[in-house]
């Protein structure tokens, strides 16, 4: 929810900025200037470990958007779906172990029940 | 197709994402025309994913952030387009597949491949990383990081970036 917020302090250095992102809604609500949206698991902006295909698809149309949008708030979704079934995908972006902030969330949830 | 922001988050995680809208301040318009064709334009990536050069720099600060977990490291390393051995510094996702492909966070080769094919007119000598997972406030990243970042863009000669969140 903050690389859509330091996109707008670059644009503001007179920088433009292209956001490629899982949560393209967020950007929209944080008001990024050009965004591309992904449905794709987290860590994985530009598609999956090795497919080169994949990968350049999503870095042209972020370049396409990044340079052409003719209008602040410009967003372009990719229309690929992940092809790996849904509950594997989940799992497997998830680190090993909680990170602090959620095993703090989880104590204090377990802490209040 | 309309891309669902939501997909591959734990349902309960979902009212800390959605409808917080715009953070605060930054509520009005900001627009930096790209004037260049794409040919002749020199393009940065940047990453959240917390990419640093081992060997070559520190990584992210992790022990603070868990000593601290409202707290995440708020500095950024510049990645040369060439450095080989990248590592990954972020508690919030499995950084196994970034390891073992850099590309899918800051794909440097594919756009210096784009370059040699003239898709655009280059790309920058070091790109930018940071780590996601900040305070709320973003106070360092407002005053030092983001012009920073700017600073090190302008002296690589960037026409635009491309962000890309972990």
């Amino acid at each position: 929810m903050n690389v859509p917020v330091l996109a707008r302090w670059i644009e503001a250095a007179g920088i433009p900025t292209v956001v490629v992102t899982m949560m393209p809604a967020l950007a929209e609500e944080r008001r990024a200037p050009r965004i591309v949206g992904v449905e794709f698991p987290y860590g994985h902006s530009f598609g999956m470990p090795g497919d080169r295909v994949m990968q350049r698809r999503v870095l042209e149309l972020g370049l396409r958007v990044l340079a052409g949008a003719s209008a602040f708030g410009t967003r372009v979704d990719f229309d690929v779906e992940w092809p790996v079934p849904l509950r594997e995908a989940y799992r497997a972006w998830q680190p090993a172990e909680p990170s602090p902030i959620v095993k703090k969330m989880l104590e204090a949830r377990r802490a209040s029940t | 197709m309309i891309v669902d922001s939501y997909r591959f988050l734990p349902r309960s995680f979902r009212p800390l994402y959605e409808g917080r809208g715009p953070f605060a301040g930054e509520e009005g318009p900001v627009w930096a025309p790209f004037l260049k064709r794409l040919a002749e334009s020199r393009i940065a990536l940047l990453t959240s994913a917390g990419f640093y050069v081992r060997g070559k720099q520190t990584s992210f600060d992790l022990d603070g952030e868990r000593d601290r977990p409202e707290w995440g490291d708020p500095s950024w390393r510049a990645i040369p387009s060439t450095a080989t051995d990248l590592g990954v510094a972020h508690l919030h996702i499995n950084d196994e597949d970034l390891l073992a492909d850099p590309e899918i966070a800051l794909p440097r080769h594919l756009l210096s491949h784009l370059a040699s094919e003239a898709v655009i007119g280059g790309a920058v000598d070091a790109h930018v990383a940071v780590m996601g997972y900040q305070d709320r406030n973003l106070r360092d990243w407002q005053s030092t990081t983001a012009p920073e970042i700017a600073a090190h863009l302008r002296s690589q000669g960037a026409d635009g970036l491309v962000l890309a969140p972990a």
